[in-house]
C-alpha cells in the first residue's frame, strides 16, 4: 500500500505464469480470457516455425535430430533475453509475456518431441547417440538460457 | 493443409499448458515448477502413445506436432532451471533437470510401448 514497487520481492521462477506475482494471478480474469487468445495465437505461430524448420531439415532414421535440437536451444536463448526485458527492464506490454514467452517460444520449443526422439534412438546401434542427444540438449539449452540472460543484461547495462 | 493442422493443434495445446500450470500452482505452493513438469510429462506420455499408434500423418500433425509440441515446452523448463540456480536453489535446479528428463523419457517409453502392444 502506498509503495512505488509494483511487484513484490518474489522473483518469478516459472516464466509461463507465476501465481506469486499478483499481476499474473489476475491477468486471466482481468483480460476476460484475452490472455488465452494471445497465447493460442503465439503458440500456433511458434509451432508453425518449428514445423517449417523440421520440414527443411529432416532427421534421417537413426540420425541426430538437429532440427529439434536447434529449435530448443534457440528458444532457450530467446526466453533468456525476453524474460530479462520483461521482468528486469520492465518496459513490456502486459501481453508480451503471454504472447511471446508462453505462446511463441512455448509453442516453438518442445519437450515431448525431444523425449520421443530420445526414445526412438534408444535401440541397439544408436544408444550412444540417444544419450548424446539427451544430454546435449539439456546442456545446450541451459547454456543458451544463460547466454540469453547475460546478453540482455549486458545490453541493458544491468 | 498440414501446416494448418499443426497450427490448430498448437492453438489448443499452448493455452492448455498455461491453464494447467495455473491449476497446478493454485493447489501446490512451492518453489519447484510442478506445473511445467506436469504438462511436459503428460505431453510426453501422449506423444509416445501417438507415435505407437502409427497414425496417419495428418492426424499426427494435428495431435503430435501441433498439440503435444505446444503443450510441452523446453524454453520454460530451461529458464526455470536457470532461475533456480540464480536463487541458489541448486538442489531443486538439479532435481528439475533430472526429474523432467527421466519422467519425460519414461512417459514417452510407456506411452509408446503400451499403445503399440495394445494395437499390435
Amino acid at each position: 500500500m502506498g509503495t512505488k514497487i509494483a511487484e513484490p520481492a518474489w522473483d518469478p521462477i516459472d516464466p509461463d505464469v507465476d501465481l506469486h506475482v499478483p499481476a499474473q494471478r489476475r491477468e486471466l480474469a482481468r483480460s476476460h480470457g484475452g490472455v488465452l487468445v494471445v497465447i493460442a495465437a503465439g503458440g500456433g505461430l511458434g509451432a508453425l516455425a518449428r514445423y517449417g524448420l523440421g520440414r527443411a531439415w529432416p532427421t534421417p532414421a537413426g540420425g541426430f535430430p538437429w532440427a529439434t535440437f536447434t529449435v530448443n536451444v534457440v528458444g532457450c536463448l530467446l526466453i533468456g533475453v525476453l524474460m530479462v526485458l520483461i521482468s528486469e527492464v520492465g518496459v513490456a506490454h502486459p501481453l508480451a509475456r503471454p504472447f511471446l514467452g508462453v505462446g511463441v517460444l512455448g509453442g516453438f520449443t518442445t519437450f515431448s518431441t525431444y523425449a520421443d526422439e530420445v526414445r526412438d534412438l534408444l535401440r541397439p546401434g544408436s544408444a550412444p547417440l540417444a544419450f548424446g542427444y539427451l544430454a546435449g540438449t539439456v546442456l545446450g539449452a541451459l547454456l543458451a538460457v544463460l547466454a540469453g540472460v547475460r546478453l540482455a543484461r549486458a545490453a541493458t547495462g544491468r | 493443409m498440414t501446416a494448418a493442422l499443426v497450427f490448430l493443434g498448437a492453438v489448443i495445446g499452448a493455452p492448455l499448458r498455461y491453464l494447467t500450470d495455473r491449476t497446478v500452482q493454485a493447489r501446490h505452493d512451492s518453489v519447484f515448477p510442478w506445473g511445467t513438469l506436469s504438462v511436459n510429462v503428460i505431453g510426453c506420455l501422449i506423444l509416445g502413445g501417438l507415435t505407437g499408434a502409427a497414425l496417419p500423418s495428418a492426424v499426427f500433425s494435428l495431435l503430435g506436432t501441433g498439440f503435444c509440441g505446444a503443450l510441452t515446452t523446453y524454453s520454460t523448463f530451461g529458464y526455470e532451471t536457470l532461475r533456480l540456480v540464480e536463487q541458489r536453489s541448486y538442489f531443486w535446479a538439479a532435481m528439475n533437470v533430472v526429474i523432467s528428463v527421466i519422467a519425460g523419457l519414461g512417459a514417452a517409453l510407456l506411452g509408446y510401448t503400451a499403445v503399440s502392444a495394445f494395437l499390435g
